[in-house]
C-alpha cells in the first residue's frame, strides 16, 4: 500500500523523457533546486541522465546541514568538548567546522550523539538529569516544528537547543538579489513547502520574474516539476506553480507555522559560504532562554561575514564561476577537507566537479 | 578475589600463569569441537599447530573484529570473527581448513560474555568441520581497549584460486541473497535508534553453499560485500578487474523491512555490510550451472543475477535505476550514517 | 533536505503513532499535525514528527496530473 506513494514507474519515466525532450529550449538553462533530498532523488535514480542537452539540474544552497554556518558548528563542537552530551542529526556530524567534525570530536572523547529527531534528544536528557544535553538543531521550515514542539511540550531543565534552523524564501531571493542572475527557475523544495505552503513563493516568482515549481520527491514527482517549470519557461510565464499538490497546499500546515511562531523570532542568518543573509534564520524567543544553548553556555556566534578567504560558493551557486575559478578548489578545499556548501555536499558542484572533472553524462 | 577471577576478566587472565591456564583449559578449549588438523592442535597447547593439509593451493586470510555493540540483532562478536575469516577464504576459492583465534580482552570483562561469545564462535567453526588449532589471550587495562578485540587467522585449500580481479567482460554478476541487512542491524543497534525493527545481521558461513558453485569452475572473480556493502565489493572488483559494470537496480534482492527502514533513515542498502553474502562474476556458458549449484542450498537461494561486465566504462559501475535512468554506484566514503536532508 | 517519507499508522497514543515501513517501526509525534490521525492513515514523517496526513486518493490524483501533462503534450 505505500507504494501507492512510489511514483517509480519506467513506462511513466520514458514518457516524460520524451516530454522534457519536447520541451526543451534552444537556449542553455539551468533549474536550481534548493534541496539535498531533490538532490539525492536526482543522483539516486539518475534522473539527470533523462534530461535533455539544455537543460541543466544544480543543487543551490538547499542543504541545511551543507550550509549550517562554520560558527554555529564551531559552537556545538564547544560546547561538546565543554561536556555536554550534544545531539544532531547523523549527516551534521560529518561536516567540518574550523578544526574538526563532530564525528571527530567524538573520537576524541566528546558526547556526541546521533539522534533521527528532536524528541529523542529530550528522551536522552531525560534519562540522564544530571548532564546538560544540547540539540543542535539544523534544518528548515519542516524541520523548525519538531525543534518548536520539544520545546513547548515541557522539556527537563537539562535540555537545551542550539537553534540554527533556517528560512528557504529568504533564500531565494538573496540568490535572485545578486545579478547577473543566471537561474532560469527554481524547483521549490516539497516538504518546506507542506509546512510554509506555496503561497510563500508568490511575492519572489512576481518580483523576480522567475518560475518556481513546488515539487515532491519520488522521481516522477521531480521529472514532473521539471516539466512545467519548462513549460513556463516555453509559455514565457513566471509564477508559482504546485507540482506536489498531494502534500502542499497553498496556505501550508498552519499548525506547525503556530508552533514555530511561538517558539523562534526571525533574525539574520549566516549560510556557509554564502555570508549573512537578512530574515533567514530563526532564533529562540525570550521565554524560552532556559533552554537556549546560545545564552546558557555564551556560545553565541558572532554575526557577520563567514566566507572562508577566497571561496567562491556563492558564485559557483549563482552559476558566475566554474568550480575551478575558486583558488581554494581542489588545494584546500576537497571532499575530505570542504570549506563551503559547494564541496560539503556529496553532490554538491564542486565535489561532483573535482571527483568527476565535471559533470558526466551517461 | 575468588569471586572476581570467577565472573571477570582480570589482569592475572592475561599474564600467562596458572590463572591463565585454568581459564583456558577449562572454559575456552572445550567449547570448540574440532582442535587439531594434523599432529599439534589446541590441546597440545605448544607454541604453533601442525597442520596436515590436502592437496591443492594454501590461502592464508587474517581479520581483526571490533563491533559495537558486541552482542547484536542475529549474531555476536565470536560468530562475527570466525565467519569473516572463513567467508574470506571461501571467496578466495576455498574450503576453510583450520582458524586460529586470538583475544585481547578489556579487564573487567564479564567472563559470561566472553563464555557466550565463545560458544558461538565455536557454534559455527563445529557446524563447518574447521578446526581451532592455535590461540591467544592477552588482557590490557581497564579503559585501554573497548570490550574486547577478536583476531583470526584462517587457512583453507583451494583447488581453483577465485581472485577478486577475474571479471571478464560478458560475465554475468550475481549476488547470493538479499543486502543490507548485517550493517542496517548495527547500524540500529549502535545507535540505539528508537525503532522496532525485524532486520538482523545475515552473519553466515558462505561453506559450504558455495562449495558447489565453486566447483563448476565458472566462476570468475569473488568477493564479500562486507565493509561499504555492495557498492564497494563491485567498485572493487570493477577497478581490480578493469571492466566496467552495468547492474540492474531493480534486481538487486533487499527485504522490504530493509528498503523501509533505509529509507527512514536515508540511507543506502547498497552501502550496507553484509556478513552472509557473495557477489559472484560467472562466465555466460556456466551461469545456469553456477545458478542452480546456489539455489540448492538454503543460505543462496536467494542468488540473483543483478547485471553484467562489460568493455565501457572500465573500473566503473553504472547502476540502471527503476525509472530507467542511469548513474554512477560510487565507492562509498565512510559508513553510513542516519541523515535529515 | 528535509528527507520526509510516507508511513501507514498501526498505533496512536496520545500525541504519538507507530508507524510502519515495510516491517520496520518507527515513532511519529503528531504535535504539528492540525488534524486527527487514525490507524490506517498514511502520515509524511519527518525528523520524527508528522507534517502532513497522505491520502491515498491524492496519490491517484497525482497520477492523473501526469498522464494529464503527458497527454497534453504529446499530441503533434
Amino acid at each position: 500500500m505505500r507504494e501507492l506513494f512510489s511514483l517509480r514507474d519506467p513506462a511513466l519515466a520514458a514518457r516524460f523523457r520524451e516530454l522534457l525532450r519536447k520541451l526543451q529550449p534552444r537556449e542553455p538553462v539551468r533549474i536550481v533546486h534548493v534541496c539535498g533530498t531533490h538532490e539525492i532523488t536526482i543522483a539516486q535514480y539518475g534522473l539527470r541522465s533523462l534530461l535533455p542537452e539544455t537543460v541543466e539540474v544544480l543543487e543551490g544552497p538547499g542543504c541545511p546541514v551543507c550550509v549550517t554556518s562554520t560558527q554555529d558548528l564551531d559552537c556545538a563542537l564547544q560546547l561538546a568538548e565543554r561536556g555536554a552530551t550534544l545531539c544532531t542529526f547523523g549527516d551534521m556530524t560529518r561536516v567540518p567546522g574550523t578544526r574538526m567534525t563532530l564525528e571527530e570530536a567524538r573520537a576524541e572523547g566528546a558526547d556526541v550523539r546521533v539522534v533521527l529527531s528532536a524528541a529523542d534528544a529530550v528522551e536522552i536528557a531525560r534519562r540522564q538529569p544530571e548532564r546538560p544535553v544540547v540539540f543542535f538543531a539544523v534544518g528548515f521550515e519542516t524541520t523548525a516544528p519538531g525543534t518548536a514542539a520539544v520545546l513547548l511540550d515541557n522539556p527537563p531543565d537539562n535540555f537545551f537547543v542550539l537553534a540554527s534552523h533556517k528560512l528557504i524564501p529568504p533564500a531565494l531571493a538573496a540568490l535572485l538579489s545578486i545579478p547577473p542572475v543566471a537561474i532560469a527557475a527554481f524547483l521549490a523544495p516539497g516538504h518546506v513547502s507542506t509546512v510554509i505552503g506555496a503561497g510563500a513563493y508568490r511575492a519572489i516568482a512576481a518580483r523576480f520574474r522567475v518560475p518556481i515549481v513546488v515539487a515532491g520527491f519520488e522521481p516522477l514527482d521531480v521529472l514532473y516539476g521539471i516539466a512545467l517549470a519548462l513549460r513556463q519557461l516555453r509559455e514565457g510565464r513566471a509564477e508559482v506553480e504546485n507540482a506536489y499538490p498531494r502534500s502542499v497546499t497553498e496556505a501550508g500546515n498552519l499548525r506547525a507555522q503556530e508552533l514555530m511562531r511561538a517558539v523562534f523570532r526571525v533574525g539574520p542568518a549566516l549560510w556557509r559560504g554564502i555570508g549573512e543573509i537578512p530574515a533567514s534564520g530563526l532564533y529562540l524567543r525570550e521565554e524560552f532562554a532556559a533552554h537556549d544553548a546560545r545564552r546558557e553556555f555564551g556560545v553565541e556566534g558572532r554575526l557577520g561575514e563567514e566566507k572562508p578567504p577566497g571561496c567562491r560558493c556563492a558564485e559557483v551557486l549563482l552559476a558566475r564561476a566554474v568550480p575551478t575559478d575558486c583558488p581554494l578548489y581542489g588545494t584546500a578545499c576537497t571532499p575530505l577537507t570542504p570549506v563551503g556548501p559547494c564541496m560539503v555536499g556529496a553532490e554538491g558542484a564542486c565535489n561532483i566537479w573535482y571527483r568527476y572533472a565535471g559533470r558526466p553524462r551517461l | 578475589m575468588k569471586r572476581l577471577l570467577e565472573e571477570k576478566v582480570t589482569a592475572l587472565h592475561g599474564a600467562g600463569g596458572l590463572v591463565m591456564d585454568k581459564l583456558l583449559r577449562e572454559r575456552i578449549l572445550p567449547k570448540f569441537p574440532i582442535r587439531a588438523a594434523g599432529p599439534i592442535g589446541l590441546d597440545q597447547m605448544d607454541d604453533g599447530a601442525v597442520l596436515d593439509l590436502p592437496p591443492g593451493r594454501l590461502v592464508f586470510t587474517t581479520d581483526s573484529h571490533v563491533v559495537k555493540p558486541l552482542f547484536f540483532p542475529g549474531g555476536d562478536i565470536g560468530k562475527l570473527a570466525v565467519t569473516g575469516t572463513v567467508n574470506d577464504l571461501v571467496v578466495m576459492g576455498a574450503r576453510p581448513v583450520a582458524l586460529s583465534l586470538a583475544l585481547v580482552i578489556e579487564e573487567g570483562f564479564p567472563l559470561a560474555d566472553l563464555e557466550r561469545i565463545l560458544e558461538s564462535a565455536a557454534a559455527v567453526l563445529g557446524e563447518l568441520g574447521v578446526a581451532l588449532v592455535t590461540g591467544d589471550t592477552k588482557v590490557m587495562g581497564r579503559g585501554e581497549l573497548d570490550g574486547l578485540v577478536i583476531t583470526t587467522t584462517g587457512v583453507g585449500v583451494a583447488e581453483r584460486v577465485v581472485p577478486d580481479s577475474g571479471v571478464r567482460p560478458g560475465d554475468f554478476l550475481l549476488v547470493t541473497g538479499p543486502v543490507g541487512e548485517h550493517g542496517l542491524a548495527i547500524l540500529a543497534a549502535r545507535n540505539a535508534l528508537p525503532v522496532e525493527t525485524p532486520v538482523e545481521s545475515d552473519v553466515a558461513p558462505l561453506w559450504p553453499a558455495l562449495a558447489a558453485a565453486l566447483a563448476t569452475g565458472g566462476i570468475t572473480a569473488m568477493k564479500d560485500p562486507t565493509r561499504g556493502g555492495l557498492a564497494a565489493a563491485l567498485n572493487e572488483m570493477a577497478q581490480k578487474s578493469g571492466v566496467g559494470m552495468e547492474i540492474e537496480e531493480e534486481r538487486i534482492p533487499v527485504r522490504a523491512e530493509v528498503r523501509g527502514l533505509c529509507e527512514l533513515l536515508g540511507i543506502s542498502p547498497y552501502e550496507l555490510a553484509c556478513e552472509g553474502r557473495a557477489v559472484l562474476a560467472v562466465a555466460p556458458e556456466k551461469l545456469a550451472e553456477v545458478l542452480s549449484a546456489l539455489r540448492a542450498h538454503p543460505l543462496t537461494q536467494g542468488a540473483q543475477v543483478i547485471g553484467r561486465a562489460t568493455e565501457h566504462y572500465p573500473g566503473k559501475v553504472i547502476l540502471r535505476t527503476a525509472v530507467g535512468g542511469k548513474r554512477f554506484l560510487e565507492m562509498p566514503l565512510g559508513d553510513p550514517v542516519p541523515r535529515i536532508c | 533536505m528535509c528527507l520526509a517519507i510516507p508511513a501507514r499508522v498501526v498505533a496512536v497514543e496520545g500525541n504519538v503513532a507507530t508507524v510502519d515501513l515495510g516491517g520496520s517501526r518507527a515513532r511519529a509525534r503528531l504535535d504539528a499535525l492540525g488534524e486527527p490521525v487514525q490507524v490506517g492513515d498514511y502520515l509524511l514523517v519527518h525528523a520524527g514528527f508528522a507534517i502532513r496526513r497522505l491520502d491515498p486518493a491524492d496519490a491517484e490524483e497525482t497520477l492523473r496530473l501526469f498522464q494529464e501533462i503527458l497527454a497534453l503534450e504529446e499530441g503533434p
